[in-house]
């Protein structure tokens, strides 16, 4: 049997049923307790498992992310939710100097089952401290997994494996998506990472996006199936594993690429993803790779001057038709 | 004390008038700024002052130009109280290319760098550090500003605090912080953050000059800084003020505020802070009330012109943003 429920609902299943089968999962962040979270994501689990394993903290970020590491090094499976991605940064020592590295250090002995919960992108003017999408800081790190699935059934299903896996893992939602609504599976549901899934299969242009812009990307590719084009979105729901052999085959068939990030263009994760394909798969481009992503710019506060920061469904239109030459390059808008 | 001692030490009318106007013009703009809100006006954060007016108003009164400040997330009321335009305050929330930012910020980084207002800032307890910092720079540039940070209790928790008081202290620099202990972040009391909420013990610890206040009453906030700066021009900084008070809302205009209890809320707003400063002017000036109605009369007013003003204004062209695009 399958329902359709929300993003936000996903996860707490996720957490729920894996804090009712292990008894050392704890959660900690920012008004979750009583509260519920400001995304209501762990509305009821106080109720239901306590105040020794569903803690308010106090606004101290680095201390948060820093006991959640030293719990994860000593046995327990801490979820450690930051309010935004930008907040993050208060603790970032935490998370690549100490959990990153840890396992290498020790020479294998030591494991850091950590998870940081957290969310970002753009979303109704909170401006350019409150709006950021950061995943490539995480990304450039080795030792940090990097989760960031886009539909409620993604983000139940790796949330799940992520609580039973033994690395340190940053589990990136997004503002705009607790309240979208798929299809779950009833019952156990769980996703292993490095497996991307292919939303919308194509045979002309894969276009390749994460997060809020799997939502995107999908309205692209139904307008473009009205003028004939056949475009495969692919969402790698990790990026830390990154499923390559599933961008390779999606790429051998249809020799154009899109690829898209709210992010800002520069230094991120969808030039390494270009990066990988011009050296694995070259002689089956017809066209450049595209990226369309965030402009090099902290987002702004005026709400026309935020959407034009980050990609919208035009430019990923425009994208695809550039790879099948149907529009010429040089007007390409970025 | 003897009549004249405290004869001496009166606040003069023209301080309480400036007290009250300040008081005023706060909760008219947050009041005001809430309504605009809800007609879809305003979009993003909007964190209103309203309770906390005294301490802003305080703070500042005792301020001279030159000094510095540096904000929080709550910000609007700092900025009011260091003298800003309202009108480029208003524009900003309507994000409009009047406002203080351009429209770029918002109601959470709304500055005014050449004026020493380092600004509001969306990240709680960020303002400590960088208030210590503009402290040193003073102290290098060899003048006798002084500058505050208006802080929380929830950013009292930020590590940054302890980090950067703790230079402030061994620099012996100018500087004031205060912490305006309005019990909550967002629904979490302070009680359930600290072993100890009496928040200036903290400054004790590690050997800063500590304070606490009534926050509601603007006159102790005023008296008590004076002295504050005093000290900090004569080299005996850094201080820290605690100033307790209470928010008369939410956390922010959609937060319903249900987990604060009515009675508390209730003791608070017997104690309100603008009605105090409106009392302290007209007992202790005699003041009568026609002279008060003018004064609100005046500061509504010059609302309703901001607000004019900003929807008047223009938002920044994306030509306009491509310039920027290009600089980064
Ligand atoms: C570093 C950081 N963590 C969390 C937040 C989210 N947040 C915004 S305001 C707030 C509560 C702040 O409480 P307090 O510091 O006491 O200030 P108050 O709202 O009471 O004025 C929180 C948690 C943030 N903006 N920055
Ligand atoms: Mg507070």
């Amino acid at each position: 049997m399958t329902r359709e429920i929300m993003y936000r609902d996903a996860l707490r299943e996720a957490i729920d049923e894996e804090m009712a089968a292990n008894p050392l999962v704890f959660i900690i962040g920012e008004g979750i307790a009583e509260r519920g979270g400001s995304y209501k994501v762990t509305e009821g689990l106080l109720g239901k498992y306590g105040p020794k394993r569903v803690r308010d903290t106090p606004i101290a970020e680095a201390g948060m992310i820093g006991v959640g590491v030293g719990a994860a090094i000593a046995g327990a499976r801490p979820i450690v939710e930051i309010l935004y991605v930008d907040f993050a940064m208060l603790g970032m020592d935490m998370l690549v100097n100490q959990a990153a590295k840890f396992r290498l250090m020790t020479g294998g002995n030591g494991r850091v089952p950590f998870i940081m919960r957290t969310q970002g992108g753009t979303g109704g003017g909170v401006a350019a401290q409150h709006s950021q999408s950061l995943e490539a800081m995480f990304y450039h790190v080795p030792g940090l997994k990097v989760v960031i699935p886009s539909q409620p059934a993604d983000a139940k299903g790796l949330l799940k494996y992520a609580l039973r896996q033994q690395d340190p893992v940053i589990f990136l939602e997004h503002k705009h998506l607790y309240m979208t609504k798929g299809p779950v599976p009833e019952g156990e549901l769980v996703i292993e990472f490095g497996k991307a899934d292919i939303k919308r299969p194509g045979k002309d242009v894969t276009i390749i996006a994460w997060s809020n812009m799997v939502p995107r990307a999908l309205e692209a590719a139904a307008k473009l199936a009205e003028e004939g084009i056949e475009a495969e979105v692919l969402d790698p729901r990790t990026l830390v594993p990154l499923d390559k052999e599933a961008i390779l085959a999606s790429v051998a068939k249809t020799n154009r690429v899109v690829i898209v990030q709210e992010a800002v263009r520069r230094g991120g994760v969808a030039s390494d993803i270009c990066s990988i394909i011009q050296e694995e798969a070259f002689y089956s481009l017809d066209a450049p790779v595209e990226i369309v992503a965030g402009l090099n710019i902290p987002v702004p506060f005026n709400l026309e001057l935020e959407k034009a920061s980050v990609p919208q469904v035009p430019d990923i239109i425009a994208a695809a038709r550039r790879t099948l030459h149907l529009q010429p390059r040089a007007l390409a808008a970025q | 004390m003897p009549a004249s001692a405290k004869r001496a030490n009166a606040p003069s009318a023209e301080l309480l008038e400036k007290l009250f106007r300040t008081a005023y013009k706060i909760r008219v703009f947050e009041t005001e700024g809430i309504k605009l809100y809800r007609q879809g006006l305003i979009r993003g954060y909007f964190h209103p002052y309203l309770g906390q007016e005294g301490i802003a108003t305080g703070v500042c009164a005792a301020l001279s130009e030159g000094d510095i400040i540096a904000s929080t997330h709550r910000g609007h009321g700092h900025c009011i109280a260091w003298g800003a335009d309202v009108k480029k305050m208003v524009a900003e929330l309507l994000q409009k290319e009047s406002g203080y930012c351009r429209g770029y910020g918002g109601s959470m980084h709304i500055a005014d760098i050449s004026k020493g207002n380092l600004g509001a800032n969306g990240i709680v307890g960020a303002g400590t550090p960088l208030g210590v910092g503009a402290a040193l720079a003073n102290q290098i540039k060899g003048n006798d500003a002084v500058t505050v940070t208006f802080s929380s209790d929830g950013g009292s928790n930020n590590g940054t605090f302890l980090e950067s008081l703790n230079l402030a202290a061994i620099w012996n620099l100018s500087y004031v912080l205060v912490i305006e202990n309005n019990h909550y972040a967002v629904s979490t009391r302070i009680e359930d953050s600290t072993r100890e909420p009496d928040l200036y013990k903290r400054g004790l610890a590690i050997g800063v000059e500590s304070h606490q206040v009534d926050g509601n009453d603007p006159l102790a906030v005023y008296h008590l800084m004076r002295d504050a700066v005093q000290k900090c021009r004569e080299g005996k900084g850094p201080i820290l003020i605690e100033a307790k008070t209470f928010r008369h809302m939410g956390h922010h205009v959609n937060d319903p505020g249900k987990y604060m209890p009515e009675k508390e809320l209730a003791h608070y707003k017997e104690r309100d802070p603008v009605d105090r400063a409106r009392n302290a002017l007209t007992e202790m000036t005699g003041i009568d009330k026609s002279q008060i109605d003018a004064i609100e009369e005046a500061i509504r007013k010059e609302f309703d012109d901001a607000v004019e003003f900003s929807k008047a204004s223009r938002e920044i062209t994306l030509a306009e943003f491509q310039q920027f695009i290009d600089s980064y």
